[in-house]
């Protein structure tokens, strides 16, 4: 176990240090630190300035190789920045991004985790339902129902759900956050059922397909045999074997519950991570881009192990090798 | 070369090579059972895909001829390349502002349009009709989720099967760079490369492209792994049959539907995206996502300016549902083994 854990680890490091390189080259070489300074201090800013700009953002390190100090290079500086999470600061207004990441953290999770967990209790029953009813009239509608709700673009849910709940029936306010409790779920219940819509379609189809295919196993011809009731099997049975996949998928999805939804967040206004990417976006904020992708690839890569070395706790038949 | 010549030579290229397509399929019986089998269960879906592809099409040939309009129109847009589609409506076909489907006068202040009762789908802010910009923007669709697939493909089963086909140390290093690709979340992905590379169309087919050939790519790889240990590809080896030869043989054809079928759901994710990457003001110019991105302010106004909206989302919708539709059906046609879904 521990000898898998540790390769593991090894691999996980070696795909981190493989996002930082492909970092280094989208930011430093194709997009360089001079595209980054023309746009900061505009187009017909003086040289002198640019150069003041780039020196005041420690981008005047030669690239690869310094002979005077080999550790004193933008590469090092990247790799030495990233992984010791010292993020330094925007490259739009110079506020600290370490301290952004702060403060959108606790937004993201009042978001993403309700939508998570909800999300699960939702749609796992469904499609245990939809698979129950394989091959008749309920599951053939169940998957028109969710191919349509797939191909409805994001956006459209959004702009229906802000027009039709929130200005003509005026039951939720259109966008905002507040992080007393009191007027917290006000503000949470649009964004969460929005999100809830959108994924619904994507999840059922998934979890059906997993179950229906648990369907044709011969532990269930067996369960059959013994004379065990159709709705027994699926509760009993389907459902448990189903979980393994299906939680295999999930567990995936949990480290973007940190980079949260960025469409939810900066269309309801919820100043999460999300927001932040939407406005680093806008403001041609390279370095908390860079942040973004970085956290969001180690997050997952985190999850990815956390999974592999739950999965072989909860499924006997996957051996460690 | 002027932009409107290479996309001449791009359509051009595109019906040679449907052509021959159809020539193929039609020598081939398994290809040919199998499309007679798609058109009996979705035929609708399938029309709408032609539909649409006919469109984008025809917008995308485009030729100048001798200034059109009053003189006193827009200089510039009287000497611009004009396609099928923009002569399929009268050169000066616009107003001044908001115009309701089919109305006599202005949304707002009321005043006389130039073109009474002859705007379908009403007019947009800049008076631009709205039917006209949303079948321009079946173009967009078609060049994003369709030439995006086209490169994209092609390259995911070459280092697929290269991976899976001659393992060992190809094998290792395409394992490095598809697992470093796959573990930056995906939009994320998308922005980075798009901000790097800066905004435009083709940038934006490439960061599509970047992303979207991992999924592929390792499923074909796992494929031609087993493919390999198959009984008649041990034979053409010991028979002295060459390896590039063997895969392009053997190994591609047996992944064929494998193709099609990634092709047809990769194709509505790619749209998708698109609309998602507009709304963050870095999609492509004339798209569905943008319409429906300039449309959000609209809604606030009062009374609302809905048909911009509903065009463009409509269409998106629909060409998006007929392509997923069409590729269930595809799945089921051509692989009799439920194959495993990919949220």
């Amino acid at each position: 176990m521990l000898a898998y854990l540790v390769r593991r680890l090894a691999g996980g490091a070696v795909t981190i240090v493989g996002v930082l390189l492909f970092l280094f080259v989208l930011f430093f070489l194709v997009a360089t630190p001079e595209d980054v300074a023309r746009k900061a201090v505009g187009e017909k800013a003086p040289p002198e300035v640019l150069e003041q700009w780039i020196a005041a953002h420690g981008y005047d390190k030669p690239r690869f190789w310094n002979p005077d100090d080999p550790a004193d290079t933008m590469l090092a500086e990247h790799f030495r920045r990233m992984l010791t999470f010292d993020f330094g600061s925007s490259d739009a207004d110079d506020v600290p991004i370490s301290k952004r990441l702060r403060e959108g953290a606790g937004p993201s999770l009042a978001l993403s985790v309700p939508l998570f967990v909800l999300g699960l209790l939702i749609g796992i029953p469904l499609a245990l339902l939809v698979a129950f009813f394989r091959e008749t009239y309920i599951d053939r509608v169940g998957l028109v129902i969710s191919v349509l709700l797939m191909s409805v673009s994001a956006l459209l849910y959004i702009i229906g759900g802000q027009y039709v709940l929130g200005k003509l029936l005026r039951w939720f306010p259109i966008s905002g956050f507040d992080p007393s409790p009191e007027v917290l779920p006000r503000f949470l219940a649009l964004p969460l059922l929005v999100g809830l819509v959108a994924g619904l379609g994507g999840g059922i189809r998934f979890d059906r397909t997993v179950f229906v295919e648990e369907t044709s196993k011969d532990y269930v011809r067996t369960a059959r045999a013994k004379g065990a009731g159709e709705a027994r099997i699926m509760l009993r049975h389907v459902l448990r074997n189903g979980l393994i996949p299906i939680l295999t998928n999930v567990v995936l999805q949990i480290p973007f519950l940190f980079t949260g939804s960025i469409l939810l967040e900066s269309f309801f206004g919820i100043p999460g991570l999300g927001s932040i990417t939407v406005d680093a976006i806008q403001a041609n904020d390279f370095a908390t881009l860079r942040t973004m992708v970085f956290i969001g690839s180690l997050l997952f890569v985190l999850g990815q192990i956390l999974t592999d070395v739950s999965y072989t706790l909860a499924d006997p038949r996957v051996r460690l090798e | 070369m002027e932009a409107h010549v290479v996309s001449n030579l791009i359509v051009a290229a595109l019906v040679f090579g449907a052509a021959g397509l159809a020539v193929a399929i039609r020598r081939n019986r398994l290809w040919s059972e199998a499309l007679r089998e798609l058109a009996r269960r979705r035929p609708i879906a399938l029309a709408v895909v032609a539909l649409f592809v006919v469109v984008a099409l025809l917008e995308s040939v485009r030729w100048r001829s001798e200034p059109e309009g009053p003189e006193a129109g827009d200089t510039v847009s009287r000497f611009e390349a004009r396609s099928v589609v923009d002569r399929m409506f009268p050169h000066d076909f616009r107003e001044k502002s908001y115009s309701a489907p089919l109305a006599e006068v202005e949304f707002y202040g009321g005043a006389p349009l130039a073109h009474p009762r002859s705007h379908l789908l009403g007019t947009d802010i800049l008076g631009r009709d709205v039917l006209h910009q949303t079948l321009k923007g079946a173009r967009v669709a078609l060049l994003v989720g369709g030439l995006t697939s086209l490169i994209v493909i092609p390259l995911a089963l070459f280092f697929g099967v290269t991976a899976g086909y001659f393992g060992r140390r190809i094998d290792d290093a395409f394992f490095l760079v598809s697992s470093t690709l796959m573990a930056i979340p995906g939009l994320l992905l998308l922005i980075a490369i798009i901000m790097a590379l800066g905004r435009g169309p083709v940038q934006v087919c490439v960061a599509l492209g970047i992303t979207s050939w991992v999924g592929f790519a390792r499923v074909a790889r796992g494929e031609s792994l087993k493919i390999r240990e198959l009984d008649y590809v041990q034979a053409a080896r010991a028979l002295g049959v060459s390896e590039p030869r063997i895969i392009v043989r053997h190994v591609i054809p047996n992944l064929m539907h494998l193709v099609i079928i990634t092709f047809v759901l990769l194709f509505s994710g790619l749209v998708l995206s698109e609309a998602t990457l507009s709304w963050l003001g870095i999609g492509i110019d004339g798209s569905w996502g943008q319409m429906i991105d300039q449309a959000r302010d609209e809604l606030s106004r009062d009374p609302i300016v809905w048909w911009n909206l509903v065009a463009a989302s409509s269409a998106l919708f629909s060409l998006v549902l007929a392509v997923n539709l069409v590729g269930d059906a595809a799945r089921d046609v051509l692989d009799p083994r439920t194959m495993k879904e990919h949220r």
